[in-house]
């Protein structure tokens, strides 16, 4: 058994980590709650700021969508990190591997079927010409 | 734990050595792996979502002349039910504290709050979807309103499953204590409901904000 870090020296030695769990260093109650505290306040920060952006005649018009896609995806990363104490460190490696290969089947489901049903309207016949060759 | 930690080393080894995680040492404490598998069906659930999210997307201009999302959504409704959702977040990582501390007051009371705001929000949705109905917009309205119906309404139904889930662990925790078993089952739960409010972001995101943007701004 000794040497059977060698294939990955620079991880800590330690068990792995549950998804959810907190981390396996000191802690106090104060100190996690006040996490938890400003995970809500960020969260909070982020929505209220994607309902103003909604609101506002600030933000270029057609940037808006994208604008509200970020602010999306920057609050599900604060809930990740803050509630499901996903993290980068090495105990938590198989969860953030695990959610690396969700994340790519998601992207290509939703981008995929974006892009070809996008052809496939573009290519399509308009419906009305569509029915006269039917007939 | 204490069963957990203990791994009996065969009659006349050695100590096994203190190395245990990435394989080495032997296989993972039960606590990982109840929480890894939940973690994978999560990701499972996050998947099947995101084809109702491609679903929504795709077919969110097929309103064969019917009502668009600019003239149904009502912003207000979704703020608050936002508010709701991220505030039961908030009290079930409480609670997942004070389950920490095997606290019983404490944790019948923060899941409690978890269970009265998740309960708010279903209210507030079911409130919305049947006036929608009542305004003609069922889901056999449209292709996008079939869309939007089963993306949402799925949204609705992990919820109402989870408040059903809740009310037995608060029951369990009450009836058996922090036993390791019952404690395993929270880790899953409190896995499952912050999992819940991170596809809301989405919904709220995209559905609510994006969708109901002036037509002539959408990509």
């Amino acid at each position: 058994m000794s040497g059977g870090h060698d294939f990955d020296a620079g991880s800590s030695v330690g068990e792995d980590r549950a998804p959810g769990a907190e981390s396996a260093g000191e802690h106090t109650l104060g100190g996690e709650v006040r996490s938890y505290v400003l995970g809500l306040a960020l969260a909070v920060g982020l929505t209220a700021a994607s309902f103003w952006v909604r609101g506002t005649d600030l933000v270029y018009g057609p940037g808006l969508a994208m604008a509200l896609l970020v602010l999306a995806v920057a609050q599900m990363g604060i809930h990740l990190i803050f509630f499901l104490h996903i993290t980068t460190d090495p105990d938590n490696e198989n969860n953030v591997l695990a959610l690396a290969f969700g994340v790519l089947i998601v992207c290509l489901i939703v981008f995929g079927s974006l892009w070809v049903m996008q052809h496939l309207n573009h290519n399509m016949a308009p419906m009305q010409e569509l029915m006269q060759m039917q007939r | 734990m204490s069963t957990e930690a203990l791994r009996a080393p065969p009659a006349g080894a050695h100590a096994p050595p203190l190395v245990t995680g990435h394989g080495a040492g032997g296989p993972a404490p039960k606590r990982i792996i109840v929480g890894y598998g939940f973690w994978i069906f999560l990701l499972s659930d996050v998947i099947m979502f995101s084809s109702f999210f491609a679903a929504y997307a795709v077919l969110f201009k097929n309103t064969a002349g019917g009502p668009t999302a600019q003239q149904l959504f009502d912003l207000q409704n979704t703020a608050v039910e936002t508010g709701c959702l991220l505030a039961s977040t908030f009290t079930c990582g409480m609670a997942s504290l004070a389950v920490g501390e095997r606290n019983q007051k404490w944790t019948q009371l923060a899941l409690l709050a978890t269970g009265l705001f998740g309960l708010a929000f279903i209210t507030l949705e079911v409130r919305e979807f049947v006036s929608l109905v009542a305004r003609g917009a069922g889901p056999s309205r449209s292709a996008f309103l079939s869309s939007f119906f089963t993306l949402v309404g799925c949204h609705g139904v992990h919820v109402t499953a989870g408040l059903l889930w809740l009310g037995t662990m608060m029951a369990q925790f009450y009836a058996k204590g922090f036993r390791q078993d019952v404690r395993h089952r929270f880790l899953c739960f409190s896995l499952f409901w912050h999992a819940l409010d991170i596809i809301w972001v989405g919904i709220f995101s995209l559905v609510y904000l994006v969708g109901t943007l002036p037509p002539e701004l959408l990509p």
